[in-house]
C-alpha cells in the first residue's frame, strides 16, 4: 500500500510530514515487523526515519550484529539472545556505537565475550539499566568487578554464573547501588556473606532470586530487612530449614511473592513462622513441599492478602484443603497440579468457600469425580482458567456442566479425559475461549469441534493431539472461523490430509504447526502452509513419510521465520536440507532416520545454516563427521544431541492411550506406596 | 568542687603520713626531715588549690620535688662531709621551693619551668658525682675495715640515683597533656622495685646486694615512705598519678612482647635474682668462645666438640660431658630472671611494673623485637619486616595465603571479617585475588587497542574479520564457502563447553522475522538479520 503511494504521487507527501509525525505513525506499526520493513523500503528518507525510530533491536545472526547496529543509531534495548557468538570486539563496537543511549542488553544466550568486553560496556554505556548475563558460565569475579562499573544498573541477571563468588557479588553490590532486581540462580559460588552484603548495600531491591544457591539461614534476617522487597524466590535452597525460619523476628516486610519450591527442609512446622513474618504476601509457591496438612494450611491465616497458592506436587490432605478454604479470604488462583490426596470432599469444601477463584489447576488429581466438577462449576462461576488434564474418573456428563455454568472461561485443558461432543457443545458458550486443549480425547468427533469452531472465534491455541475422531471437515471450519489461530496440534490424527493444511493456510497468524504421524499429508500440504503462513516458526512433520524435497523447497523460500523444525522419518534428501539451510532464523533441527541423507550433504547443510543452535542427529553420524567440523560447529554455538533410537513404526493408534494410562497408573501407585 | 572538705581530708592524710613517717624514721633521729615535711605540708595544699582549673598539671610537676627535697635531706645525716652537704642541701631546698612557686604560677606547662627543672636535675647529678668522687677518695684507704660503711655508701648512691630518675620521669610526664586515672600501685611493688633498683644501680654485685638489702632495711624505709607521701595526696585530690600514666605509655611500647615469657609466673618481687645482660652481649652472634683459638660458638656443646681438636685432654669423657648446672648445685633456691638493658622498657628492672624475662633466649628475642631495627623483610609481600629470623619464617609460611584484601589495603585473615568491614564502610570493596586482576589488566589493554582500531575504520566488519582470523575459528567458514568443509585445521581450542538451549526457550520469539526479500534469499543481508 505504501509503495503505491510513492508511485502515484508526483509530490512525496512524506516530505510535508515532520519526523515526529512519522515517528507517531511508526508507533502504530509495532505489531507486525513486516510492516516496518515495507515502510523503510519506500524511499531513502523513510529508511533513515525508520532507522532512527527503532528502539528495540534483536539481531538474529551474530555476524550481522555490527552491520545492524550501524544502521540503527538510537537503540535503547538490544536483545542478543539469538546471537550465540558475541566477541569482545562486537561488544566494543556496540558500546562505542550506542554510548549513553543503550538502556538494556541481553547477553543470556551469547558466549565468547570476556571480562574486557563487559568492562567496555559498563564504562561506555553509562545509563545501562538492564543487563542479562545469564549462562555466562565463564564469568569470574573480575567480570563481576567489570559489571560493578555500571553504576546505574537496576536489573541484573546472573543465572548460572557459577564462577562468581562472594567477592564478585560484593563488588557488584557496592558498585551498583541502584539495583532493584538481581537474579543469582545457580550461582553456586555465592553464599551467605555475598547475599548479606547485597542486602546491606542495595536497599532498593524489589526482586531477589536466590534459587539453587548455597545460602543458609544466616542471610534470611538481612534479606527480610530489605524495605522494598516484593518478590523472593528461594527455589531449591537446601540450606534453609525450619530452624532458620523459626528464628526470624516478627516484623513488617513488603514481600508479595514467595517461592519456596523444592526447599526440602522447610516443612510444616517452620512455615507458620515465615507466614507470620510476611503479612503482605499475595503469591505463595510451595511446589514439592512435602505434606500440606491442616497445620500448614492454618498458618495461611496470617496472610490476609494471599491471592495465589501453588501446591504442585504436594501431598495435600483433605483437612488441609478444608483449612485452605477456611483461612484464605481472597484466593483467586489455586494450583493443585499433581497433588496426591485431593479428593471430592476436600475440593468441594474448598471451592464452596472460595467463590472468587479465577484459575484452578487440578491436573492429574486422579481421585476426583463429577462431584468435584459439579461443585467447582456451581461455586466458581467466574473461572477463567480450568485445567483438568488426566482426571480419568470424571464422567462424560459432567463436562456439560462446565460450559453451562462457567461462561468466562478463556483457557480449558481437557487433555486425556472422557469429554465427548455434548461436552464440547456446551463449552461453545464460552465465547472468550482462546486456548482449548483436547489431546487424547477419543470420544470427540467432528460434530463437537465444528460447533467450537463456529462459536469460539477467538481461539488462538487448539490442541487435538491423538484425538483421532477429528477429520478434515472440522479443521476446515476452525480454519475459516478462527482467524486468530496461532497454534494447532494435529499430531497422530490419522484422518487428517492435505485438505486440512490447505484450509489452515488461510490462518495468516499461524506460527506453530504440529502434524506428527499424519501419514496422509504430503509435500503439497506443506507447500500451501509455507505459502500461506508466513509467520511459521515451529514445524513438526515427524513421521509424515510422504513429505519430500518438493515440500521443503517452498518452505525454505517462504517461511523465513522458521526457527525450529522436526523432519525425522520424512523422505527428504540432501537437496531439501541444503535448501532449508538458507533460512536465516533456523535454530533447532531434528533430523533422525532420514534415509536420503549423505554425510557430505549433511555437513554442507549444517555449515550453511549459520544460525543453528541445536541439532538432533542419529548417533551413527558422530563417528562419520570429521572432528574439526564438530569443533567448529560447537565454536559457533551449536550443540549436537546424539540419539540412538532404533527406527520404529507407529504402534497401534487406538491402543496407545490404554498403554499410556497403564504406565501412568503404575507410576501413580508407586508414588502412593 | 568542695575545696574545703578536700583540703581537710588532705591535711588529715598528711598528718597520718607524718605520724608514720616520724615513727619510722625515729631510729635515725632525723629532726630536720620532720621539720621539712611539715613545711611542705603547710605549703603544698595552698599552692595546689590556688587554682582549681589545672590541678593535674600542678601535681605532676610539684609532687616529685618535695620528694627530692626530703630525699636529699635524708642523705644529710649519713654524709661524710656534713658541712659541705648542708650547704648544698640549702641551695637545693631553696631552688626547689622557687620552682614549686614557679610551677604554681604558670598553671600550664611552659618551657621556662621545664628549663629550670632540667638545670636543677643537672645540678643534682653533679652533686651526686661529687659525692661518689668523695667516697672514692675517702673509701679506698679504709677499705676492708668497715663493711657496713661500704654498704651504706652504696645505698646512699642508689637512693640518690633513684630520686633523680623519678624526677626525670615526672618532668617528662609534665609534657603529657592528660593524665589517666588509675589506681596507685600498692607499696609492695614499690618496695621490690626500689630494692631492685638499689642492687642494680651498684651494678653486677648481685651477691652482695642481696645481703645488703637485708641488712639495710632501715635505710630503705624512708624512701618508701616518701614515695607514699608523694603519691597519696595525688590520689586523694584528683585520683590521678603521673606514675601510672608513664607506665601506660611504656605499656604501649611493650605490648608486643607479651609472649616473651616471664608474665606467666607471678613471682613475688625479690624472690628471684635479676640478671641483666649488656646490649652487646645480647646481640653477639656467639656466646661460647674457645679459650685457645678464640672461635665463637652458639652452643656450649659445639664448643666442646671443637675443643677436641686442641688436644687429647679435651677428649676425655669428663671434658666432653655437659658441665653440671652451677646454679642448681650451689644455690638452687634462687631463681634467675632477666632484665632488659633498655631503660624505660617494661622488661627493664627499673620499670614500675617490671616483668622479668625467663631465659636468655627470651631476652634475646625481646631485645631484638622491641629495641632493634627490623632488618628481615618478607620476600613475598615485601612489606612485613622482622628482627628475628624465626618470626620471618613463621610469617612466610602464612604470607599470601588466605588473605582477604579490601580496596583500602587492609588485609583480613577471615572472609567474614572482610565482609563485615566492607559492609561498614562506604566506598570500600573487596579486592580481587592478585593473579586474576593481573590477567584482566592485560586483556583490557589489548581490548582498548582493538577498540581504537575498529572505531577508526569505517568498515568495522572487515577489521573484526581480519582480527577474528587469528583467534576466531568461526570466521573461517562463511555460509557459502562449502569447499572448505574438509579442511579443518587448527580449531582445537574452544574454551567454553556448549550449553544447552531448551527448545521451549526459543519459542518466545514467534512471528518476528519475515520473508521479505525473497529474490535474494540465498545471501544473508542485514535486512533479514533483525526484526
Amino acid at each position: 500500500m505504501v509503495k503505491k503511494l510513492k508511485v502515484d504521487c508526483e509530490l512525496n507527501p512524506f516530505d510535508l510530514l515532520s519526523e515526529e509525525i512519522i515517528f507517531d505513525i511508526l508507533d502504530y506499526l509495532d505489531d507486525n515487523p513486516l510492516d516496518k520493513k515495507s515502510f523503510s523500503l519506500v524511499c531513502r528518507a523513510l529508511h533513515t526515519v525508520e532507522s532512527r525510530h527503532r528502539k528495540v533491536l534483536k539481531p538474529l545472526r551474530s555476524e550481522l550484529v555490527i552491520r545492524s547496529i550501524n544502521r540503527y543509531p538510537s537503540v535503547a534495548r538490544l536483545d542478543l539472545s539469538s546471537c550465540p557468538r558475541i566477541s569482545d570486539d562486537s561488544l566494543a563496537a556496540i558500546s562505542n556505537a550506542y554510548k549513553s543511549c543503550l538502556r538494556s542488553i541481553d547477553l543470556s544466550r551469547s558466549r565468547f565475550f570476556s571480562n574486557a568486553g563487559i568492562s567496555n560496556l559498563a564504562v561506555n554505556c553509562r545509563f545501562l539499566v538492564e543487563l542479562d548475563l545469564s549462562n555466562a558460565t565463564e564469568l569470574t569475579d573480575s567480570g563481576a568487578a567489570a559489571i560493578s562499573k555500571a553504576s546505574n544498573l537496576e536489573k541484573l541477571w546472573l543465572a548460572r554464573c557459577k564462577l562468581i563468588t562472594d567477592i564478585g557479588i560484593a563488588r557488584i553490590a557496592i558498585g551498583c547501588r541502584k539495583l532493584r532486581l538481581i537474579n543469582l540462580t545457580w550461582c553456586l559460588g555465592v553464599g551467605d556473606l555475598g547475599v548479606d552484603l547485597v542486602a546491606v548495600k542495595c536497599k532498593q531491591i524489589r526482586s531477589l532470586d536466590l534459587s539453587y544457591t548455597t545460602i543458609t539461614n544466616k542471610c534470611l534476617p538481612s534479606i527480610l530487612q530489605l524495605q522494598y522487597l516484593e518478590d523472593l524466590t528461594l527455589m531449591g535452597c537446601l540450606g534453609i530449614d525450619d530452624e532458620g525460619l523459626a528464628t526470624l523476628e516478627k516484623g513488617r516486610t513488603s514481600l508479595k511473592t514467595l517461592n519456596l519450591t523444592n526447599c526440602e527442609y522447610v516443612t510444616l512446622w517452620g512455615l507458620p513462622y515465615l507466614t507470620s513474618r510476611v503479612a503482605c504476601l499475595s503469591h505463595l509457591n510451595l511446589t514439592n513441599e512435602s505434606i500440606v496438612t491442616e497445620a500448614i494450611a492454618n498458618s495461611l491465616q496470617n496472610l490476609p492478602k494471599l491471592q495465589s497458592i501453588k501446591l504442585d506436587g504436594c501431598h495435600v490432605t483433605c483437612y488441609g484443603l478444608e483449612a485452605i478454604g477456611n483461612c484464605c479470604i481472597l484466593l483467586k488462583e489455586l494450583s493443585l497440579s499433581k497433588c496426591s490426596g485431593v479428593t471430592d470432599k476436600g475440593l468441594s469444601f474448598l471451592v464452596k468457600k472460595q467463590k472468587e477463584l479465577r484459575k484452578l489447576d487440578i491436573t492429574c488429581c486422579r481421585k476426583i469425580t463429577q462431584i468435584s466438577v459439579d461443585n467447582v462449576t456451581k461455586s466458581c462461576t467466574s473461572l477463567t482458567s480450568l485445567k483438568m488434564e488426566s482426571c480419568h474418573l470424571i464422567s462424560k456428563e459432567a463436562f456439560t456442566l462446565i460450559g453451562e455454568r462457567c461462561h468466562h472461561l478463556e483457557e480449558i485443558d481437557l487433555t486425556d479425559t472422557e469429554v465427548d461432543d455434548a461436552g464440547l457443545m456446551s463449552i461453545t458458550r464460552c465465547t472468550e475461549l482462546s486456548s482449548l486443549r483436547l489431546g487424547i480425547c477419543y470420544n470427540l468427533t467432528d460434530n463437537g469441534l465444528v460447533q467450537v469452531g463456529k462459536l469460539c472465534r477467538k481461539l488462538v491455541e487448539l490442541d487435538l493431539y491423538r484425538s483421532m475422531g477429528i477429520t478434515d471437515l472440522s479443521i476446515a471450519t476452525v480454519a475459516s472461523c478462527c482467524p486468530k489461530l496461532e497454534m494447532i496440534n494435529l499430531a497422530y490424527c490419522k484422518d487428517i490430509t492435505d485438505t486440512s493444511l490447505v484450509s489452515l493456510s488461510r490462518c495468516s497468524r499461524l506460527s506453530v504447526v504440529e502434524i506428527r504421524g499424519c501419514s496422509s499429508i504430503s509435500s503439497v500440504g506443506i507447500s500451501t502452509i509455507a505459502l500461506g503462513c508466513k509467520r511459521l516458526t515451529v514445524l513438526d512433520v515427524k513421521k509424515c513419510y510422504n513429505i519430500d524435497d518438493v515440500g521443503l523447497l517452498p518452505l525454505a523460500n517462504f517461511s523465513r521465520s522458521l526457527k525450529q523444525v522436526n523432519l525425522s522419518y520424512c523422505s527428504i534428501t540432501d537437496v531439501g536440507l541444503l535448501a532449508l539451510a538458507n533460512i536465516a532464523c533456523l535454530q533447532s533441527m531434528t533430523i533422525l532416520h532420514l534415509n536420503g541423507l549423505s554425510v557430505d550433504g549433511l555437513v554442507a547443510a549444517l555449515l550453511a545454516c549459520s544460525g543453528l543452535r541445536k541439532v538432533k542427529l542419529h548417533a551413527s553420524f558422530k563417528s562419520l563427521f570429521p572432528q574439526p567440523f564438530l569443533e567448529h560447529m560447537e565454536s559457533r554455538g551449536c550443540v549436537f544431541q546424539w540419539r540412538d533410537k532404533p527406527f520404529q513404526d507407529d504402534v497401534d493408534p487406538w491402543g496407545w492411550r490404554h498403554t499410556a494410562r497403564m504406565n501412568a497408573n503404575i507410576m501413580y501407585l508407586l508414588d502412593e506406596v | 568542687m568542695d575545696f574545703d572538705s578536700l583540703e581537710r581530708e588532705l591535711k588529715m592524710d598528711f598528718k597520718e603520713k607524718l605520724y608514720s613517717e616520724s615513727w619510722n624514721s625515729s631510729s635515725l633521729g632525723n629532726d630536720k626531715l620532720k621539720s621539712s615535711m611539715t613545711n611542705i605540708c603547710s605549703q603544698k595544699p595552698q599552692l595546689k588549690w590556688d587554682d582549681s582549673s589545672s590541678p593535674d598539671c600542678d601535681m605532676m610537676i610539684d609532687s616529685p620535688f618535695p620528694k627530692f627535697n626530703e630525699q636529699s635531706e635524708s642523705l644529710s645525716p649519713r654524709s661524710y662531709d656534713p658541712d659541705n652537704q648542708i650547704t648544698m642541701q640549702d641551695q637545693i631546698e631553696s631552688q626547689a621551693r622557687g620552682m614549686l612557686v614557679d610551677v604554681a604560677k604558670n598553671k600550664d606547662w611552659d618551657p621556662q619551668s621545664m628549663l629550670s627543672n632540667l638545670s636543677f636535675l643537672e645540678q643534682k647529678v653533679h652533686q651526686l658525682k661529687d659525692l661518689v668522687n668523695f667516697m672514692v677518695d675517702q673509701g679506698s684507704p679504709v677499705a676492708g675495715q668497715q663493711d657496713e660503711l661500704v654498704a651504706q655508701q652504696q645505698q646512699l648512691v642508689s637512693a640518690d640515683l633513684t630520686s633523680i630518675i623519678v624526677q626525670l620521669i615526672s618532668t617528662a610526664g609534665s609534657l603529657l597533656p592528660f593524665v589517666k586515672k588509675s589506681t596507685l600501685p600498692t607499696t609492695s611493688p614499690l618496695l621490690g622495685q626500689l630494692g631492685g633498683t638499689g642492687t642494680s644501680s651498684v651494678g653486677g654485685m648481685s651477691k652482695a646486694s642481696q645481703h645488703n638489702s637485708d641488712g639495710s632495711k632501715g635505710l630503705c624505709n624512708p624512701d618508701q615512705n616518701k614515695q607514699m607521701i608523694d603519691c597519696m595526696p595525688d590520689q586523694n585530690c584528683a585520683g590521678k598519678t603521673n606514675h601510672s600514666h608513664l607506665m601506660s605509655s611504656f605499656d604501649d611500647h611493650e605490648s608486643k612482647d607479651e609472649d616473651d615469657g616471664g608474665e606467666g609466673d607471678h613471682l613475688p618481687p625479690g624472690s628471684y635474682e635479676v640478671l641483666q645482660l649488656e646490649k652487646e652481649e645480647i646481640l653477639a652472634p656467639h656466646t661460647h668462645f674457645c679459650l685457645i683459638c678464640g672461635k665463637g660458638f652458639k652452643r656450649d656443646a659445639n664448643l666442646r666438640m671443637h675443643m677436641r681438636g686442641h688436644g687429647d685432654e679435651y677428649k676425655t669423657p669428663a671434658a666432653l660431658a655437659k658441665p653440671p648446672n652451677k646454679d642448681l648445685s650451689s644455690e638452687h633456691m634462687l631463681i634467675k630472671r632477666y632484665s632488659c638493658p633498655f631503660v624505660g622498657c617494661k622488661r627493664n628492672k627499673e620499670h614500675k611494673k617490671f616483668q622479668p624475662l625467663k631465659t636468655i633466649l627470651c631476652v634475646k628475642n625481646h631485645y631484638k623485637r622491641t629495641h632493634c631495627d627490623k632488618s628481615y623483610t618478607c620476600s613475598r609481600c615485601h612489606s612485613k619486616k622482622f628482627s628475628v629470623i624465626a618470626d620471618l619464617k613463621t610469617h612466610e609460611k602464612h604470607c599470601g595465603r588466605d588473605k582477604w584484601l579490601c580496596s583500602c589495603g587492609t588485609t583480613f585473615s577471615r572472609k567474614d571479617k572482610l565482609f563485615g568491614h566492607v559492609a561498614l564502610f562506604q566506598g570500600h570493596s573487596p579486592a580481587l585475588p592478585f593473579d586474576e586482576t593481573k590477567g584482566t589488566a592485560v586483556s583490557a589493554g589489548r581490548e582498548t587497542a582493538e577498540t581504537n582500531n575498529s572505531s577508526e575504520g569505517n568498515n568495522i566488519q572487515n577489521v573484526v574479520d581480519v582480527k577474528g582470523g587469528a583467534d576466531d575459528p568461526g570466521s573461517y567458514f562463511s555460509p557459502l564457502n562449502l569447499d572448505t568443509c574438509c579442511n579443518f585445521g587448527g580449531f582445537h581450542e574452544f574454551p567454553r563447553p556448549p550449553f544447552d538451549v531448551p527448545e521451549g526457550s526459543l519459542s518466545f520469539f514467534l512471528s518476528r522475522s519475515c520473508d521479505y526479500n525473497q529474490k535474494n534469499g540465498s545471501a544473508p543481508s542485514s535486512d533479514d538479520a533483525f526484526s
